[in-house]
């Protein structure tokens, strides 16, 4: 059974392509490995980092476990408060992933239907909505983020802040992403929009908005998916960047960024594993993230389709 | 667009309450009045929009909560090294991204090809921070060649202040200019690396060697000069990102640049640095879109011969 | 010895499946003065043989063997000849003069590029000779338009200043990869023309590539039939078509509408010798059923009355925001121009015209996808642009269908087929029953002559021919009474267009239907409509019945167009 749709699968273009090249197959798998970790991280992880009981402030910086002074229940050591690196990094990238496929969804809905329906209804509102993302590209997303961080701080209290910082970070990140995808879907429409399917489709009498999102949206799909892919990667950047600049999520639910920004304190001193362990976690997270969308760009463009 | 920026960042100014972070939260209601008064807040919000945008134009753009000193002043001190280093960054990345994309590009499948583009790659995937952390624990800490932060000694040359003239203040800005360069020469390479694959397969780069012109003028002469009309726009864009990224660039080197005052500004919920700093890039860009703009329009004849006929 | 010797020639392209041949075993002669024709219906192979004389056959695609010879000299694996023989031996006309040229380049410097490098010339000589060749390939005003970027020039003359490229260098062979197909009549005409001329003049030898019989005809001297990669027939060109021995040729010169008279069908016959019988008029009987009998009265269906259409060409959103605004107002384009005219029950009235002539415009006009700027459309008297009586304009609209030029864009391709089919049929009975809607899809997919299997299948899986019959079933599924066909045969290899004809003629006379039929192609028109109408530049020259307007054609612009579409029959 299992091998009946692996063959299927394997038949198709898009699959064979997948499973004849290597980066796809190895960065999808590292991928979804860490995917899973950080949803059952409360299994995975060896301890829970944010529970007081579990932490000694008497093991804190502990090294990995082949350093001198290792210590084999701390496999990479512990940071600053004796926290487990391990399962703080796993719990990190939980709020990583978290808030990367919340803010890619979010830009996802929102780019997409204002692309969709500029590219299809065109005249002024189309002129609008290009001139606003036009707007939204120029600034580019960091500082569209801490823009919109830094309003929330001055709107909201602090103590909310803290509470409220994951949905403002998700909020910021989406909002400056979306632009990508209304671009996208806005030059694809333009051009399945001349495709003759759909004026028989107008011809027959259906409704535009039956033809803009069951015609029209099944066919373009494709390259958001790939914008999607990229721009999941670079959500998790922005995130963490934000978070190393100390302006994204509360110190207290710590994600890969937050932990580099705190090693980054330690880095000189020799405590070396507290900042490179989250960073190189996160680098091979992007990475394989990256590598999926750049095989999938490739494997989805019909023009390179040479070979 | 200059209309946009100004109505987003003037409504900035009315945001939050400016009173509560230079006074503290505890203030006595007096103390807080006291303040109100000083700053105009009671005038209605038509008033104290016309007079922000009267003093945006006279170069004024308030005094900081924090710092308590004239923003103006705050971003003429910052302002020359921000762009020293975003200049050279620009510079880095454009022209050995170009470079390396158009090799990528016609040499599709070589062994080195895709060396450069498994590394521009992890180039996307690395954060500028972690390149940043990374440059200076290998320069400074084990190597101890470079400096990890700040931009060495600078000569003063009237208003402008430069790295340029001192050999610490070149060596200085060496490790931060790589950092900030990296992660957008990644998006040159790829951009001209897909942009010369589609252009190799037109027909008229077919056609030119059905003519027997030889190969590396179809290269270098053909396919190079469209391959670079994107190139133009996404330097103008480039260059707005590489002004953004500096802030992260300056956090980790600790450059004394407009982008670790707009942060910190950032922090202390400091509206006149953040709506200030929001101008001067919003300027920024708009006139880097009117070089880029220009700029087309000399060189595509498509676009110049439009305007002629008409 | 011949001046160019193919022999033995092997093509393949190794894909993931399986190695698809591209040409087998080929091998032909070519003389100095001579015009072969190489002609075949897509995927024959005829252009993989052009471009591996010049070596630049698309990879993956590598010849396995065999020898190319011109002079004597071997071609095949031998790249200081061949990077020598481009352009200097061998000279080289694409298909699409708007992509041929470099969009940077003045020609100026493309023209003085090439000669520089192959023949010993100063600056200044080969400025003298550019200007030289764009006189002979009669491009006026040569010495200022050579100072010219590509797009500055129109279509035909851009087709001409890449002939001069050929050319430039006194190369001996030219090869033509479908040099015409992108021109319209008069274009072609006169590109054809050219190449005859520049054959006599320098004595060259000439290959064309096409899939026109009429071009064949009118042009080479010798002709070769391909078919899956081999060579099926070739010989003298008046021979052949008189006379085709092989049936892959014999069902190609029998499937070419002829110009000289209307049929009522093509005899179909198919590559294998097997004669194509159409049995859809037998299926028709449960649709007739479904719809209920309809007669035509020879009353008045649609009637348009002085419909004008201006697009102006804003450019939107240019880019170039600050101080060059782009002043485009003033360029409209009247694309139509007062068009009035009748359509009548049960009758084929067709639309010809070449590019721009603002054909296709009417047909969006009528079927609601472009608003006209001026004018009335009725339909059975109902005004379509009036706003009130909006329900039985929805309705009217649904009885008039159309059929695309394009069958790889006109079906949505992540549809099922019977999706696509039941959309229709679903959106305009709402209430109709599971059982009904299987039935309806049954008899619609059986009436265009496709399996029933095909309904779960997607479009993707199959060819143009079998698209256009999925897309014809799609228009039948709202119940029209008025089909618009807008080139519906265009994109389509000569012997499939055969086929789709006959299969409108017989649904037409089956179904009563009234057709607009939309065509660039005179042949077909006549062999299509009862009545004509002819159009240039959105202002209509000529309305007569087929016959009369053929052969007493009134207009110059008729005149003009008749005389220079390419006969098959002119040698025979």
């Amino acid at each position: 059974m299992l091998l009946k749709t692996y063959n299927k699968i394997y038949d198709t273009d898009i699959g064979y392509s997948f499973f004849n090249s290597k980066i796809a197959v190895i960065s999808s798998t590292i991928f979804f490995i860490i995917l899973i970790c950080s949803i059952f991280a409360g299994v995975v992880a060896p301890y829970n980092p944010f529970d007081p009981a579990s932490v000694s402030l008497m093991d804190a910086f502990t090294p990995p476990v082949w350093s001198d002074g290792g210590n084999s229940s701390f496999i990479l050591g512990t940071d600053q408060q004796g926290r487990d690196m391990f399962s703080t990094m796993i719990y990190g990238s939980r709020i990583s992933l978290i808030v990367g496929f919340a803010s890619i969804i979010f830009a996802m809905l929102l780019g997409v239907f204002l692309g969709i329906t500029a590219g299809y209804i065109g005249g002024r509102y189309e002129i609008i909505v290009m001139r606003l993302t036009d707007v939204q590209l120029t600034i580019p997303s960091i500082l569209m983020a801490l823009l919109v961080d830094g309003i929330a701080r001055a709107i909201i209290s602090q103590s909310m802040h803290d509470e409220m910082a994951i949905y403002v970070l998700i909020f910021a990140i989406g909002i400056s992403e979306w632009p990508q995808f209304a671009r996208v879907s806005r030059a694809s429409t333009l051009v399945e929009k001349n495709k003759e399917y759909v004026s028989a489709s107008r011809i027959i009498g259906l409704s535009n908005v039956l033809i803009m999102f069951k015609h029209i949206l099944p066919n373009i799909l494709r390259p958001i998916l790939v914008i999607a892919t990229i721009g999941l990667a670079l959500a998790i950047i922005t995130e963490s960047t934000l978070s190393f600049l100390g302006v994204g999520v509360p110190p207290t639910t710590p994600s890969l960024g937050t932990l580099i920004r705190f090693g980054n304190n330690f880095l000189f001193s020799g405590e070396w594993w507290i900042t490179f362990f989250p960073a190189i976690f996160l680098i091979v997270l992007a990475l394989s993230i990256n590598l999926l969308g750049d095989w999938m760009r490739d494997a989805l463009n019909p023009k390179l389709k040479k070979r | 667009m200059v209309v946009v920026a100004f109505v987003s960042f003037s409504l900035f100014n009315f945001v939050g309450d400016p009173v509560n972070s230079m006074t503290g939260e505890d203030a006595s209601d007096e103390r807080r009045a006291e303040v109100r008064e000083v700053l105009g807040l009671n005038d209605p919000v038509y008033v104290q929009f016309s007079r922000f945008l009267g003093n945006v134009i006279q170069g004024d753009f308030g005094i900081s909560y924090q710092l308590k000193r004239e923003v103006s002043d705050l971003i003429a001190e910052r302002m020359p090294a921000t762009l020293e280093l975003v200049f050279v960054s620009a510079l880095i990345a454009i022209i050995t991204g170009v470079i390396l994309g158009v090799y990528t590009g016609i040499h599709r499948d070589s062994f080195i090809s895709n060396l450069i583009l498994v590394i521009s790659l992890a180039g996307v995937s690395l954060p500028t921070f972690i390149i940043g952390i990374m440059l200076i624990y290998l320069f400074s800490v084990i190597l101890g060649v470079l400096p990890s932060f700040g931009r060495g000694e600078v000569t003063e040359l009237g208003f402008w202040t430069t790295g340029f003239l001192t050999t610490s203040g070149l060596k200085a800005l060496i490790l931060p200019s790589v950092t900030l360069s990296l992660f957008q020469m990644t998006y040159v390479i790829r951009l001209v690396r897909a942009e010369m694959m589609e252009i190799l397969q037109t027909d008229y780069i077919k056609f030119a060697k059905a003519r027997g012109i030889k190969k590396n003028i179809v290269n270098y002469k053909h396919a190079l000069k469209n391959g670079l009309i994107p190139v133009i726009t996404i330097t103008g864009i480039n260059i707005g990102t590489l002004i953004a990224f500096s802030i992260i660039t300056e956090t980790v080197f600790q450059w004394p640049g407009m982008g670790s005052l707009f942060i910190k500004a950032v922090y202390f919920v400091d509206i006149p640095i953040m709506s200030a700093y929001m101008i001067m890039v919003a300027f920024i860009f708009v006139m880097i879109n009117f070089i880029v703009d220009i700029t087309y329009y000399f060189i595509d004849p498509r676009i110049r011969l439009k305007e002629e006929t008409n | 010895m011949s001046f160019l010797e193919v022999k033995n020639l092997n093509i393949s392209y190794p894909t993931r499946k399986e190695t698809i041949v591209a040409s087998k075993n080929v091998e032909f002669k070519l003389e100095r003065g001579e015009i072969l024709g190489i002609v075949g219906e897509s995927g024959s192979g005829k252009s993989t043989i052009a471009n591996a004389i010049i070596d630049l056959i698309d990879p993956p695609g590598e010849i396995t063997n065999g020898s190319i010879k011109i002079d004597n000299d071997e071609l095949r694996d031998n790249n200081g000849i061949i990077q020598k023989f481009r352009g200097k031996k061998i000279g080289f006309v694409f298909q699409d003069p708007q992509t041929s040229l470099n969009p940077l380049f003045k020609i100026k410097d493309q023209l003085i590029e090439t000669i520089q490098t192959h023949l010993n010339l100063t600056y200044k000589d080969a400025l003298k000779k550019s200007i030289q060749l764009l006189k002979e390939v009669g491009i006026e005003n040569a010495e200022k338009r050579i100072e010219d970027y590509p797009h500055q020039f129109s279509g035909g003359m851009r087709q001409r200043v890449v002939i001069a490229l050929a050319i430039s260098c006194e190369p001996d062979l030219i090869i033509a990869d479908e040099p015409t197909t992108a021109l319209d009549v008069s274009i072609q005409y006169q590109i054809l023309e050219l190449l005859k001329d520049l054959t006599k003049k320098r004595n060259l030898g000439v290959i064309i590539i096409t899939h026109d019989m009429g071009v064949i005809a009118e042009t080479t001297n010798k002709v070769i039939v391909m078919r899956h990669g081999l060579i099926v027939e070739q010989g003298d060109t008046k021979e052949l078509l008189t006379n085709p021995k092989s049936n892959e040729a014999k069902s190609l010169v029998i499937s070419v509408p002829p110009t000289n008279k209307k049929i009522d069908r093509f005899k179909l016959i198919s590559p294998e010798g097997k004669e194509i019988t159409s049995d859809s008029k037998n299926l028709t009987n449960n649709i007739i059923k479904s719809w209920g009998i309809r007669e035509n009265k020879n009353q008045k269906l649609l009637k348009l009355n002085n419909i004008s259409k201006i697009f102006d060409d804003k450019s939107l959103g240019s880019k170039i925001s600050f101080g060059f605004k782009n002043n485009e107002a003033n360029k409209a384009v009247k694309a139509v121009d007062n068009v009035s005219f009748e359509l009548f029950e049960g009758e084929t009235l067709g639309l010809v015209g070449e590019s721009g002539s603002g054909k296709s415009t009417i047909a969006k006009i009528i079927t609601g996808l472009v608003k006209p700027n001026n004018g009335e459309i009725y339909y059975n008297d109902l005004s379509l642009y009036n706003s009130k009586k909006k329900y039985q304009i929805d309705k009217s609209r649904g009885q008039i269908q159309m059929i695309f030029q394009d069958p790889y864009s006109s079906l949505n391709p992540r549809f099922k087929v019977r999706d696509i089919i039941s959309e229709p049929i679903k959106f305009f009975q709402k209430n109709i029953s599971k059982d009904e809607l299987i039935q309806n899809v049954f008899d619609l997919i059986d009436i265009v002559g496709m399996t029933r299997q095909s309904l779960d299948r997607y479009p993707h899986e199959f060819s143009g021919g079998q698209r256009q019959r999925i897309s014809i079933a799609r228009a039948l599924a709202t119940r029209p009474r008025l089909l618009i066909c807008d080139e519906p045969t265009s994109a389509l290899d000569v012997s499939i267009q055969a086929q789709i004809l006959n299969l409108l003629k017989d649904i037409q006379d089956e179904l009563h239907l009234t057709m607009l039929f939309i065509s660039h192609d005179l042949p077909v028109i006549r062999q299509m409509c009862n009545r004509i109408i002819v159009l240039k530049n959105g202002i209509m020259c000529e309305t007569k019945d087929t016959e009369e307007l053929f052969n007493n054609p009134e207009h110059n612009y008729t005149k003009e167009l008749i005389r220079l579409m390419p006969k098959i029959e002119s040698i025979i």
